[in-house]
């Protein structure tokens, strides 16, 4: 069995402040392979972060099933090593991050897994190498920046050894060099290392990087695809009110008001730049 | 501003008394506590003295920031040093209405000023060189046999090193806070006391609610890396008593001895 998680008509109620039930996610079906990177899509209250936490059992499912590597997140005795294989990042930094001393925390996770001392060091070691921040080792967490910050952050989970990485608004409170920073972290674990990325995005330019795009509207998985195919589906993606990466737009405006006819799949600015030429010639 | 703010005045270094166990630092203030107590007379008195300045020379802090640590308590030192002068009974030397100074009565001042400065030096000595992480791992593991009556040691330490943790974030959103509120015309610094205080319920609130956040994320985050409280749990840095361990030991033993014997004596 190749799939890292699979949802079977996943559906997460809760009530709201008049008592009225609502569903967040409302019959999900997703399967996901192993090594994939999925880059789950969504405009605000779409329920891609409640579905981010099913695949580690923060949520348990209202209704269906969650399996991650065929363990099902509902059964209890499951619950540490769902968690070993399946781990989170969260979007602020500042809130994950548990120690004074960057070492300290990338540790955390291993301590209380009870691996022993020297194990913990050499583990704690290659993570902080993986992400770049093997020097800051010794520097207290506040004095670094916020992609710094998240990076540290990351090594904690990937010094865990996990299988599957999910990534909920990684850059959503960084600066540009921030986001740069940690996409980069993101795309080497995928590539080199073989981890499984689900990363939760409102970014398009993020969701590019992805093999795979997954878009979420009203607790449903609306489109499922290549970024390709996605991405030049305009029109059902502002159903979903998202917008579509910038160079898309463009080619796509240009569509509308000159009839100019371009292909719109344009995934880079250079594609997008090649096309415009080839237009104007 | 407030970032500046150091907890527990740790000055870093790499010297002996830096790097002596926390756990034997701690065993040590409160062997230097006893000592001095039962310490009296002038010898006894000055070789702490004496030893107290080996400690400070050897860990290289700055004897200025010694001096600055006792200004705290100089209420403290000066109104006990009053206390003692004029209410120890014994051989009058001068007196003035109902105020009376006895010989006795100065050589208990003398002897209780002494003895506060030094267990202030010595106690801050631990926090100098000694940072809060290590202090309360020290602290943890010295405590830990109070679990077998169910006094939660390890949460304690796990609840003072998150508060630690969080003290310069919340410190930072302070000022974040400050600035917004600032910029809507807030005023922070005239009026009254009770006009001030006023003013500080628009910082603590949002202060307080985005803390909870904040906790609850952390917990969050906590659970997913399989925090589950110290079931099963290792460290990464292991604390080991090595030979600079002994060397703070015996040397301390020994001046702790012979002023406690001194002390017997009177001397």
């Amino acid at each position: 069995m190749s799939e890292i998680i699979k949802t079977e008509n996943l559906t997460y109620a809760y009530h709201d402040e008049n008592g009225n039930k609502k569903y967040a996610l409302n019959g999900v079906d997703l399967s996901i392979k192993r090594g994939e990177f999925v880059a789950v899509l969504g405009h605000n209250g779409s329920g891609k972060s409640t579905l981010a936490g099913h695949f580690n059992a923060i949520h348990l499912p209202s209704g269906g099933k969650v399996y991650v590597d065929m363990m099902d997140t509902a059964d209890e005795s499951k619950i540490y090593d769902i968690r070993c294989t399946c781990a989170m990042v969260f979007q602020n930094p500042d809130n994950q991050i548990v120690a004074t001393v960057v070492e300290e925390d990338v540790a955390f996770a291993l301590e209380n897994m009870g691996v022993p001392p020297e194990e913990i060091r050499r583990r704690v070691n290659d993570a902080l190498k993986a992400v770049g921040m093997y020097e800051y080792r010794g520097h207290a967490p506040h004095k670094l920046s916020g992609g710094q910050k998240q990076r540290v952050a990351i090594a904690g989970v990937i010094a865990m050894m996990p299988r599957c990485i999910v990534f909920d608004e990684p850059t959503a409170m960084l600066d540009p060099a921030g986001r740069k920073e940690v996409m980069k972290v993101i795309c080497e674990l995928n590539q080199h290392f073989g981890i499984t990325v689900i990363l939760i995005t409102h970014h398009m330019d993020e969701a590019i990087k992805a093999g795979r795009v997954v878009v979420m509207h009203g607790g449903k998985v609306i489109m499922d695809g290549a970024p390709k195919e996605i991405f030049t589906n305009v029109d059902d993606l502002k159903k979903a009110s998202l917008t579509v990466p910038q160079t898309i737009e463009v080619l796509y405006g240009l569509n509308q008001k000159l009839n100019a006819n371009l292909k719109i799949d344009a995934m880079s600015v250079v594609q997008c730049a090649d096309i415009l030429e080839s237009y104007l010639k | 501003m407030l970032k500046d703010i150091t907890l527990g005045q740790f000055f870093p270094g790499n010297s002996i008394v830096h790097r002596t166990d926390p756990r034997v630092k701690i065993v040590l203030v409160i062997g230097m506590i006893a000592a001095l107590l039962l310490a009296s007379g002038v010898f006894s008195y000055a070789l702490m003295a004496v030893y107290l300045l080996l400690v400070i020379f050897v860990s290289k802090v700055h004897f200025k920031m010694v001096v600055r640590g006792l200004r705290p308590v100089l209420m403290i030192v000066v109104i006990t040093a009053i206390l003692n002068l004029f209410y120890t009974p014994g051989d009058i030397i001068w007196q003035w209405g109902f105020l009376h100074i006895t010989k006795q009565g100065i050589y208990a001042a003398v002897e209780m000023v002494v003895r506060i400065m030094l267990l202030i030096i010595g106690t801050s000595m631990l926090t100098y060189t000694t940072s809060p992480i290590d202090l309360t791992e020290g602290l943890e593991r010295l405590m830990s046999p109070l679990k077998k009556i169910h006094i939660p040691v390890h949460e304690l330490a796990m609840v003072m090193s998150i508060a630690l943790r969080f003290i310069p974030t919340l410190i930072e959103e302070t000022e974040k806070i400050i600035s917004a509120q600032k910029a809507r015309g807030a005023d922070f610094e005239t009026g009254s006391v009770l006009k001030r205080a006023k003013a500080m319920v628009p910082i603590l609130v949002p202060l307080f609610i985005s803390s909870i956040r904040r906790a609850e994320e952390l917990a969050t985050a906590m659970e997913c890396r399989l925090y589950r409280g110290d079931v099963g749990r290792t460290r990464m840095k292991q604390l080991r008593i090595c030979s600079d361990d002994y060397i703070s030991i015996s040397v301390s033993a020994v001046i702790f001895t012979v002023v406690i014997v001194l002390g017997r004596f009177g001397l």
